[in-house]
């Protein structure tokens, strides 16, 4: 009883701010950005590219939040309460693609924006969803990292997580289709180190017996990237032969140091963060609307266009080298 | 004497591995060269470690699958020390290493000797507890080989005499434990007690205490290894060495040591470890499809364990065997 009488009141507020909240839209616009859970470094640099969103499109309120632990049952309380304050768009990088639904729904029937950015969440529980990178821009910028210091051309070997990890087997296809913009280039061998840093570590090393005149590794995972410059930097090859690929600053710094990595690439969660709080604002205004095939302006990171399940690809991974990683290391 | 010789799994697996390396040799001769010999056996040295300590385990009817997880437990405890203390010297993160995989392993011990739980439910209860522990303190972010203080990553790295300080540390092993388990009371105790926990009890040896040994005895040369692994990967994270634990129970098994207890030696394990350890060593070099990897490892296993099986069987003896003449 008790319970219920509770409900009634929190939807009855609920409503009187969504009255409330009209007449505030005038001077602020107020944009929730949801993330999996708070004090994740990751997500306080997304927070950071959101203010600065907000400063340039001025007028704008970023409400940094989200759960203390990665539950869905933890973001659907934050969502309520969000929708109780009457927020003007909610983005949010979910920890759970369905269980999140019903409460953004009842958000969208609101009339509150919802976009998903990150980690996305179901079509119907959101109205467009803002990935970091696409596969094809992946798959690019792995032999693109690997060719650009190979002005000459040179051998390169891919060392790759499993054989059937669908994500690499995509990224590394989508490499393969993009070779003939690279001359010069060979991709000598691709081998799997399962993504345990042993296997991954004995892989590399196998790698450079097996091509003594290899210029370069690409590991698009983060733990053979890691172990692959671990290795060349045992054989004392750091320079002679380049590791790069996908990575987590925080985790390569210590290869950029050392110079068994010249590069590697990642998203930005400051542009990510920017970028949502762009399409969120442009959404919330009417300036854009989320359908298939529409392009979405995001400021200083250009434009999205949505596919046929309203999602989009943000942009090329961006690429961490000596000259930022000491920037980045402590933020993810 | 030749045939006895012969008969030994020791000279058998030997012989094993030496015709691996001749058919290696032929598709990849640049792996039989000394300096790589030498590479395989120090990539191999945290194998033959925990081999040992398993070895042990098994000897006395027992199991321990938390070895990794208590590898990568103590891997991780270590590393957060030097990362908060980045000036402790490496001595006193050894001794860490070592204690703290001691008092791991007997934790698993204790649960099988005081409150009689197989071994087997035991060790898949710390394995994953353990992992979760790993989480729980590090909050599940990594360790970087950037953190890490130059003296913690050096040590396996330092070569003595040729060998790295991490191979030097495996031989020392091998030497050590085969004088434990030939010369002391504890050694031969743990042969008792698997070749026959009765004949055990009645001779004095308490079963449960000498089974508690062999899970502490484990579990220092996990904590050992715990330190080794992490500072020559330059990397601590949950899932370090996950599944590594099958990979010693096979080394065992392979060298000769019986399942079933009692039947086992050091040597065994060393040489199981070096049989899958050029074996992992050399299947990227030979260019072989990573699912075929798979298979050639699991056939090895079965192969090593039907051999046992078999020579395991001829152990039987016809006692009749004089009046079978006389007739």
């Amino acid at each position: 009883m008790i319970r219920r009488n509770f409900t009634k009141l929190l939807a009855g507020t609920a409503m009187a701010s969504a009255f409330l909240a009209s007449p505030a839209l005038a001077d602020d616009m107020r944009i929730a950005l949801v993330v999996k859970a708070l004090g994740i470094g990751f997500f306080e640099a997304a927070a950071k590219g959101a203010e600065e969103a907000a400063a340039e499109l001025g007028g704008v309120e970023i409400i940094y939040t989200g759960p203390t632990d990665t539950t869905a049952e933890g973001q659907i309380e934050v969502i309520n309460s969000l929708i109780a304050q009457g927020v003007d768009a909610i983005a949010i990088s979910a920890n759970d693609p369905d269980a999140l639904v019903p409460a953004l729904k009842k958000a969208m029937d609101r009339g509150i924006t919802v976009i998903s950015w990150d980690s996305g969440v179901a079509p119907e529980g959101r109205q467009m969803h803002l990935n970091p990178s696409s596969n094809e821009l992946i798959g690019n910028m792995i032999i693109k990292l690997a060719a650009d210091h190979l002005p000459e051309g040179g051998q390169v070997a891919v060392l790759s997580a499993t054989a059937t990890a669908t994500n690499q087997n995509i990224w590394i296809e989508e490499m393969n289709k993009v070779m003939g913009n690279y001359p010069g280039i060979e991709v000598v061998a691709t081998v799997y180190g399962d993504d345990l840093a042993d296997k991954s570590y004995r892989e590399a090393q196998g790698l450079m017996q097996s091509y003594p005149d290899l210029d370069a590794i690409i590991a698009p995972t983060s733990v053979g990237i890691v172990a692959a410059a671990q290795a060349v930097q045992d054989a004392g090859k750091a320079g002679e032969i380049n590791v790069t690929g996908l990575g987590l600053p925080s985790e390569m710094a210590g290869a950029i140091e050392s110079g068994a990595s010249k590069s590697f690439a990642i998203w930005n969660p400051i542009d990510l963060g920017y970028a949502a709080t762009m399409i969120a604002h442009a959404l919330a205004t009417g300036e854009a609307t989320a359908e298939p095939g529409a392009s979405i302006p995001m400021g200083r990171m250009g434009e999205v266009t949505l596919d046929e399940t309203n999602s989009g690809a943000m942009a090329d991974p961006f690429v961490y080298d000596a000259s930022n990683i000491d920037e980045f290391k402590s933020i993810f | 004497m030749l045939k006895r010789l012969l008969a030994s799994r020791e000279i058998l697996l030997l012989g094993a591995i030496m015709a691996l390396l001749a058919l290696i040799a032929t598709r990849f001769p640049g792996f039989v060269a000394p300096s790589n010999l030498a590479g395989v056996f120090n990539d191999t040295a945290p194998l033959i470690l925990l081999a040992i300590g398993q070895m042990i385990v098994i000897l006395t009817r027992c199991i321990d699958l938390s070895v990794a997880a208590n590898l990568a437990l103590t891997g991780m405890v270590v590393a957060m020390i030097n990362v908060a203390a980045p000036g402790m010297p490496i001595g006193v993160i050894l001794i860490v290493a070592i204690l703290l995989g001691t008092l791991l392993g007997m934790v698993n011990g204790l649960l099988v000797w005081k409150l009689d739980i197989p071994p087997i439910v035991v060790t898949l209860g710390t394995m994953t507890i353990f992992r979760g522990i790993i989480f729980l303190i590090s909050d599940g972010k990594w360790v970087n080989s950037h953190e890490m203080s130059a003296a913690f990553k050096a040590l396996p790295r330092t070569e003595l005499l040729g060998l790295p300080v991490l191979s030097w540390i495996a031989i020392a092993a091998v030497l050590i434990f085969a004088l434990v388990m030939r010369r002391t009371t504890l050694g031969r105790a743990f042969y008792a007690v698997g070749g026959s926990p009765h004949s055990a009890t009645y001779t004095g040896i308490n079963v449960g205490r000498t089974q508690f040994w062999a899970f502490t005895i484990s579990g220092a040369l996990a904590g050992l290894t715990g330190y080794l692994w992490v500072s020559r990967y330059a990397v601590a994270y949950v899932d370090i060495a996950g599944g590594f634990e099958l990979d010693v129970v096979a080394a065992c098994v392979i060298g000769g040591v019986s399942i079933a207890g009692g039947i086992g030696s050091v040597a065994g394990a060393l040489l199981g470890a070096l049989f899958l350890g050029v074996i992992k060593n050399a299947l990227p070099v030979v260019d072989i499809s990573p699912f075929w990897q798979l298979a050639i490892s699991g056939s090895a296993i079965i192969i090593a364990v039907a051999v046992n099986a078999r020579a395991n069987r001829e152990k039987g003896r016809i006692i009749l065997k004089s009046a079978e003449h006389a007739a």
